[in-house]
């Protein structure tokens, strides 16, 4: 009984990210794209004409990462104007700093955003709730993959809770369901004050696919403020972890 | 009785007019006598409004002589008439007829539980919303109500469980569903992108995004007759069992965790975290999207892919079994996962379950020995693993023994692929058969996944529908925590791990 358990923890070895600032994903990995404006922007039309989020615009050359799925279709037929980094750094105070121009070279986090008590209070523990409306659930397992073995974000005081009196703030995923809309409300009410919101996942900052569904009610977007917005299909755990890092002063993009 | 016979190796769609139409009451007496037998079970049944008349479909499988049978019928929109229910006779259809009721407003007469569904958008019965759900509550001055979610206390999607106990144990369990209603049935219709219908159906359920999109992708393939490559359907069948592993792993990790298992937890989680970040590596999403795509691929293998997967899938297969050998090894895990949460065999028949959990049982479900579909029924000799007993350990150990079979498949797929064979680009131009229907039918890690599209006179997909196999498997949870201790009830729940968003679509 014991050997057997020593089997697995000799293959187990060590798991964690022992630096969660220093972590390069995978080149196939879709991040923060890089566009290039050319005379003949016709690719670019053909792949804004088939993007299924509306999230590429041609005039001006834009693409919205609140809205983007990261299909990653657009590059390939229009490669020479777009091409998908592996950057996984793609959260913003700003829903605005979403929106990529070939300007960018990285997104803003605009900490000017940022509540001062946000970093006064959250900076050593963050304890969050999470509700999921409408999500598909590969964003929830991405949250939850940031408190494994191999994320751990833990470590820093990030954890999420069972109940919303216990916590700081909001994490929704989803696009926002109408007959979820009113649990949502009910939950973010019974976070103490001052609380944050963050939004996770395309769905989430836009309705992404559900964005005209008669399905979805996205009042609470509208009557709330949003303090980090992540996008990501699903949000990757590096994005999520990246992002809150930042917004509670533990580093600076 | 008339049914259209095809099988789902057939690589073309059903004409609208060849579907035979039946009668209500024919179609009512051959059902009540052929789903009593294991051998058949109703993959969808749906109605649609067509004209002045709402028509039924019928999707029948005969598991033992492999084939696809397709029936329907009509009622005039407006008749004031209930048909028999077939729920009554057989539990399993209970979720089609509940649909149907809930849509179209259509009486069955007899139905023993007429609740909705899910609370759809497009309901014409509005008889209660999902804050009035019309609970099951038994009186007796020794029992309580223990009320949970809709927001559940981890991260995981919502729906409002309702428990009668009698002190400790778990007399009824009710489920209602709805909250995660986003209206994806109603968005593929109203879309003609086919790339943003790719995009939906890899949403329906993030943890199956790869069966969801093969499912649709095979309904669109046989729309516009299309045949694809051998190497293709490899490709496909590798990205089905990596996701299988990938979330039978995950399960494992879950299970190990509610009962205070941390070193199984933490070697799964990191294990889980291998499998899912070689899907990545492969197609650049951890879940698989992007990597299934109607009639080609974005993301053929390349010899270094093939030796990157061979050699990870490898290494999480001799891993995981570890883990499960010290699982099989630990008294205290068996004594919490035996005998626990157990559904009968003749109880899964009744009510229709599927899939893994139908396995557990002994009912052996599974399209890719009965319906093969890809390189199921080309490249492999699949033979479905069962259990029998039925508990949560019987589900357990599914997952352990499919890790290896999926493991073994992966290996011996990837040694066919041959690199210099042309993988075509995806096609999202390609036109759809007018007026005709077309089904997609995969076995995803959960079980058994089904869609339909069905086309108008100009070749647009005007209906569509999903079923996910949690539709079928969450009366199947409600029945395993009966007469369980309610502290039992996380492991239940674990050992199905349903989905919330692919029965609330």
């Amino acid at each position: 009984m014991i050997f057997s358990k020593i089997k697995v923890l000799r293959s187990h070895g060590k798991q964690y990210i022992p630096d969660l600032n220093d972590v390069t994903l995978t080149e196939e990995f879709r991040g923060r794209p890089v566009l290039t404006p050319t005379d003949d922007m016709s690719d670019v039309e053909a792949a804004a004409t088939l993007c299924p989020t509306q999230a590429l615009s041609v005039a001006p050359f834009t693409l919205d990462l609140g809205r983007c799925l990261f299909c990653g279709e657009c590059a390939l037929r229009a490669p020479k104007n777009i091409r998908f980094t592996n950057d996984y750094k793609l959260g913003s105070t700003s829903r605005e700093a979403l929106v990529v121009t070939p300007q960018t070279e990285k997104i803003e986090f605009h900490p000017e955003n940022i509540r001062p008590e946000i970093p006064q209070l959250f900076s050593h523990a963050l304890k969050l709730r999470q509700v999921s409306a409408g999500g598909d659930a590969s964003v929830e397992m991405e949250l939850n993959a940031t408190g494994n073995v191999n994320f751990d974000f833990g470590r820093y005081g990030v954890e999420f809770t069972a109940s919303p009196r216990h916590s700081d703030g909001v994490v929704i995923t989803g696009p926002i369901s109408k007959n979820m809309a009113e649990p949502l409300d009910i939950c973010y009410k019974a976070i103490p004050d001052p609380k944050i919101v963050i939004v996770c996942g395309s769905e989430a900052c836009s309705g992404g696919l559900f964005s005209e569904s008669k399905a979805v009610d996205r009042s609470f977007i509208e009557n709330n403020r949003v303090d980090l917005w992540l996008p990501g299909a699903p949000t990757h755990p590096m994005t999520f972890i990246d992002g809150v890092m930042n917004i509670t002063g533990k580093k600076q993009r | 009785m008339n049914y259209y016979i095809t099988d789902n190796t057939s690589t073309q769609s059903i004409a609208l007019k060849d579907i035979p139409e039946v009668e209500y009451a024919a179609l009512y007496e051959d059902l009540s006598e052929r789903l009593k037998q294991e051998q058949y079970h109703i993959a969808h049944y749906f109605a649609r409004p067509e004209q002045s008349r709402l028509m039924f479909y019928l999707i029948l499988l005969d598991d033992e002589k492999h084939q696809i049978m397709v029936a329907r019928f009509a009622m005039e929109y407006y008749d004031d008439i209930a048909l028999p229910s077939l729920t009554a006779l057989h539990p399993a259809v209970h979720p089609f007829e509940r649909e149907i009721a809930e849509l179209y407003n259509v009486e069955f007469g007899a139905m023993p539980w007429k609740k909705p569904l899910r609370f759809d958008e497009n309901r014409r019965c509005r008889t209660s919303t999902i804050d009035t759900y019309p609970f099951y509550s038994i009186e007796g001055d020794s029992l309580h109500e223990v009320n949970v979610g809709p927001i559940h206390a981890g991260i995981i999607e919502p729906g409002a469980f309702r428990f009668t106990c009698n002190g400790e144990n778990v007399l009824h369990l009710e489920i209602a569903l709805g909250y995660q209603h986003r209206g994806v049935e109603d968005e593929f219709v109203a879309t003609d992108n086919r790339l943003r219908q790719t995009l939906l159906s890899e949403s329906i359920a993030g943890d199956s995004a790869i069966a969801h999109s093969s499912a649709f992708a095979m309904a669109v393939e046989r729309l516009s007759n299309n045949k694809t490559s051998q190497r293709l359907q490899a490709e496909r069948t590798i990205a089905l069992e990596l996701e299988r592993m990938a979330m039978h792993i995950a399960d494992t990790g879950a299970l190990s965790m509610d009962v205070g298992y941390q070193l199984g937890q933490v070697a799964c989680e990191a294990l889980r975290t291998v499998t899912i970040n070689t899907t990545q590596a492969w197609c650049g999403n951890r879940f698989g999207k992007g990597l299934i795509r109607p009639a080609g691929s974005n993301k053929p293998l390349t010899s270094e892919k093939i030796e990157m997967i061979r050699k990870n899938v490898e290494e999480v297969g001799r891993r995981y079994a570890e883990v499960s050998d010290d699982i099989k090894s630990s008294p205290t895990l068996l004594s919490r996962f035996e005998q626990c949460g157990i559904v009968p065999r003749t109880e899964m028949h009744r009510i229709g379950g599927v899939g893994m959990a139908a396995r557990a049982s002994g009912l052996g479900r599974d399209l890719r020995t009965s319906h093969p579909f890809a390189a199921y029924s080309t490249k492999l000799n699949h033979e479905s693993i069962t259990q029998h007993d039925g508990d949560v350990m019987a589900r357990l150990m599914m997952r352990c023994q499919e890790v290896s079979q999926s493991v073994e498949y992966i290996k011996q797929l990837l040694a066919t692929i041959d690199t210099t064979e042309a993988v075509p680009a995806p096609n999202y131009e390609q036109t759809l058969a007018p007026e005709h229907f077309a089904f997609g039918l995969v076995e995803g890690w959960r079980g058994e996944i089904c869609h339909i599209a069905i086309t108008n006179e100009e070749g647009k997909i005007d209906t569509y529908k999903v079923k996910e196999p949690s539709l079928h498997n969450w009366l199947a949870l409600a029945l395993a925590v009966r007469g369980e201790g309610i502290s039992d009830f996380p492991i239940c729940n674990k050992s199905f791990n349903l989905s919330y968003c692919g029965h609330d679509l």
